[in-house]
């Protein structure tokens, strides 16, 4: 890479949090530090550098000392790395010419039982900050058209309930289903709890508005044979039948669903006794009856569901619990119940998980004379033919694991939720990943459910994991608000932290094309040579392709040589901390702050309470600012024994608050 | 301030989404492990370079810890393989530069992962000082 130009004017900004860095940290000596670095211009201790105040007071210095860089010492990215980004955006400087450092959790906190050397670490890491910010260059985030339109893989009740909205949010809507009829599961169902509607309803109702709205194109015996492009602009190759069609859309949203788990054979008897079944079978059997409960022509009178069937697997292949299973066996025990009479039911669990509502299911059923028995994993039931009976024999936890002999005419295996057999060929046509569990994996499972590391590719419903019908909808119904939030701009724009190949040094070998897992490198031709060529609205920024190159031509954005380097370096040089100033900071701190170190707010503040007390909707009256911001700030003053609380006002509805240690205020 | 006792210096590779909230919260829940340890994120483990690896050695830095994100990798499921070519490669790196493998280390640590990554540090601390 050629050596690119050092920043020269950097402003440094060492944040004190009320505390929380500055009783641990010598931030005033670690300052005075930063100041002598190559290339550092101003550096300060501020209180709260995430306030209004100080951000304030951030960009009237990078104007004001023509700042190329800085670089904020406090917390940890996570919380103010796009605050502080656009702190710099707003004073006119590339947000990448910014580097936070984390001087609170992953120091002065991680080390508040070594205070001295809580310093020490924080010099280094400002150190290591100052000189990644000096080699970072300035970045455009990349900007990529967008097609308002999407592909939805897949017309269950999670797709179908997707397309409608984003249909009415405006976007053309392409909506593939690989069966002949739309529905998937719930198309089957019958009688659903809570509101006692039939699958088939649900799925007509929705079907019926689908129709209705002119922007949603359904294909049904259709198969998706290959995505190209990228977010903004993909291109899904769909087959129907002979005739072959190209898909533009912006974004895509998979919900394929799910497979019922099928027991080996042999599995509690299953394919050797023509008794045992499983719940999607034994549904269907309760469905097609009328009056009696015939199976194979006999009458049953008692049925024994086994519970967990391929499921919470300690050393098997499914190792997740279905969620769906205990809630649709109770249901369907009820359902048989009040269809037959005078039949008996066992179930044999190792745990009951209806939770929410449907625990009144679970309490219902106990009511109904069910008998519950627990078993544990490692002694499963065991199922053998008895005449015209089947024998199951179950250890019951509850009772010392007295082994129960139970005569039944049927044997229901309560089975769960599995991938879909096609999730595998769906996962390589998007390049999204799976989980263990082979299910599709969200970026995050709490704070980004239904995005998947493809940017532009969701995931909502039962194919990410196993999931009712109402956590299907809510799943593909957020993933629906984040797509159009996405496809309503006709630009998007995208990190910049992607891959950059050093042309000159590039011999196209072909190994970072090779550990690509998203095909962002190809080569090309360019200067007479051949080389790597990168995607960017393709590239996810990982750097899987850096270390792989022979020729070390690969640098990420953010990432570079000059900067892991460089912080490497920053961490090691030798750091001389004088002893003392730092302790008197830890009582309090009030020793170590100096009026012009003040953010801008408190100088105020303490210029309107010179000589008078005066409440806080007076100050905020004065000084035309917000009250709440005024309590704040006149909280954290006081914490610093700056100002004191004086006595209530006339109103006694709020205190007047007073100067304390504060000798003289410069203007 | 106190004496500052000698402590064997660790680098500590971690990647942005999944260990460096572990990290975090290490310090959130004020579980101490040694001031010696410097972390440097990433977005992925498998963008490691050996050449940073072999820079913190040869720089005065006594062991390298990767907390990779081991199986949870949002981006590849290649990633803990790609991970492991790395240290490889790096130990390799080391032999010729006559450095003791056992001076990289790797663990998995997830986004919760407090106590296993202070214990690891402890650990990697102990083990590093036998090393001297």
């Amino acid at each position: 890479m050629e050596e690119k130009q050092k920043k020269e004017r950097i402003g440094v900004y060492i944040c004190h949090c009320g505390g929380n860095i500055s009783d641990y940290v010598d931030v005033a000596q670690i300052r005075d530090l930063a100041k002598n670095e190559e290339g550092v211009i101003i550096s300060k201790n501020v209180m709260f550098a995430c306030a209004d105040s100080n951000q304030k007071e951030m960009i009237r210095d990078i104007e004001d000392e023509k700042l190329d860089a800085i670089v904020v010492a406090s917390c940890s990215p996570k919380l103010h790395l796009h605050t502080f980004r656009n702190v710099a955006l707003r004073g006119g400087i590339n947000p990448y010419n910014y580097t936070q450092v984390n001087i609170r959790e992953q120091c002065s906190w991680a080390h508040s039982d070594t205070p001295g050397e809580a310093s020490i670490k924080a010099a280094g890491l400002i150190r290591a900050g100052i000189k990644k910010v000096s080699f970072s260059e300035a970045l455009e985030n990349i900007e990529v058209s967008s097609t308002r339109a999407v592909v939805i893989i897949g017309a269950g009740v999670s797709g179908m309930r997707a397309a409608i909205d984003l249909a009415k949010m405006g976007n053309q809507v392409y909506l593939i289903e690989k069966e002949k009829a739309i529905g998937g599961n719930v198309a089957k169902w019958k009688e659903l709890f809570i509101t006692g509607q039939k699958g088939n309803t649900i799925i007509e109702a929705l079907s019926k508005q689908i129709r209705e709205l002119t922007n949603i194109t359904l294909f049904t015996g259709a198969t998706i044979e290959k995505v190209t492009g990228s977010i903004g602009n993909f291109i899904a190759e769909v087959n129907i039948g002979d005739e072959k069609l190209n898909l533009k859309s912006g974004a895509i949203l998979v919900t394929t669903g799910f497979d019922s788990y099928l027991p080996t054979e042999g599995e509690f008897g299953y394919k050797n006794n023509p008794a045992v079944i499983t719940l999607p079978e034994f549904k269907g059997l309760i469905d097609n009856s009328h009056e009696t409960l015939l199976y194979n022509n006999r009458k049953v009178n008692s049925i024994a569901y086994i519970y967990c069937v391929g499921m919470r697997q300690t050393k098997g292949e499914n190792k997740y619990c279905s969620r769906v299973c205990c809630t649709t066996a109770i249901q369907s025990s009820l359902t048989v119940h009040e269809k037959f009479k005078d039949i008996q039911a066992y179930h044999l669990y190792r745990d009951i998980r209806t939770y929410g509502k449907q625990e009144i299911l679970y309490e219902r059923s106990s009511k109904n004379g069910d008998i519950y028995l627990k078993f544990d994993e490692k002694a499963p039931p065991v199922v053998e033919p008895i005449g015209n009976k089947l024998l199951v024999k179950v250890k019951d936890e509850l009772t010392k694991r007295r082994e129960l002999e139970l005569e039944t005419d049927l044997v229901v295996l309560v089975t769960g939720l599995v991938p879909r057999s096609d999730s595998k060929q769906i996962s390589a046509l998007l390049k999204i990943p799976v989980g263990n569990d082979g299910f599709f994996n969200e970026i995050h499972p709490k704070l980004r459910p239904v995005e998947t590391v493809i940017n532009g590719v969701f995931i909502g419903g039962s194919c990410q994991g196993p999931k009712n019908i109402s956590e299907s909808v809510q799943s593909s119904l957020s993933a629906a608000v984040k797509i159009n939030a996405l496809t309503k701009n006709p630009t998007i724009f995208l990190e910049p932290i992607v891959a950059r190949i050093n042309f000159d040094a590039c011999v196209w070998c072909g190994k970072c094309a090779e550990v690509c897992e998203y095909d962002a490198i190809h080569p090309l031709e360019m200067y007479g040579k051949t080389v790597a060529s990168v995607n960017e609205a393709v590239c996810k920024g990982c750097g899987m392709c850096a270390p792989v190159c022979p020729a070390d031509a690969i640098d990420m954005a953010q990432y570079s040589n000059n900067e892991i380097e460089g912080m490497i370096d920053g961490f090691m040089e030798k750091v001389e901390l004088v002893a003392e100033a730092g302790d008197k900071l830890q009582d309090g701190g009030e020793e170590g702050i100096a009026m012009k170190d003040m953010p801008l707010i408190w100088r105020q503040l303490a210029g309107c309470l010179q000589g008078d007390s005066k409440s806080i909707p007076d100050l905020a009256k004065e000084l035309g600012l917000d009250s709440e911001l005024v309590t704040y700030n006149l909280m954290t003053m006081n914490k610093y024994s700056l100002v004191e609380a004086d006595k209530l006002d006339d109103s006694d509805e709020y205190f007047s608050y007073k100067l304390k240690n504060i000798p003289h205020v410069q203007n | 301030m106190e004496k500052t006792p000698t402590r064997p210096k660790i680098l500590v590779f971690s990647t942005d989404k999944i260990s460096d909230p572990g990290i975090d919260q290490a310090g959130l829940r004020k579980i101490h492990y040694s001031p010696a340890v410097y972390v440097i994120s990433l977005p992925c483990s498998s963008g490691i370079k050996p050449r940073w690896i072999l820079h913190a050695l040869k720089h005065g830095f006594d062991g390298v810890f990767i907390a990779a994100d081991g199986h949870e990798c949002s981006y590849s499921p290649r990633c803990p393989e790609l991970t492991n070519r790395i240290i490889e490669e790096s130990q390799q790196m080391m032999k010729e530069n006559n450095i003791n493998p056992k001076r990289i280390r790797m663990a998995a640590i997830c986004s919760v992962c407090a106590e296993p990554f202070a214990n690891h540090m402890n650990n990697f601390t102990k083990i590093l000082a036998e090393l001297e």
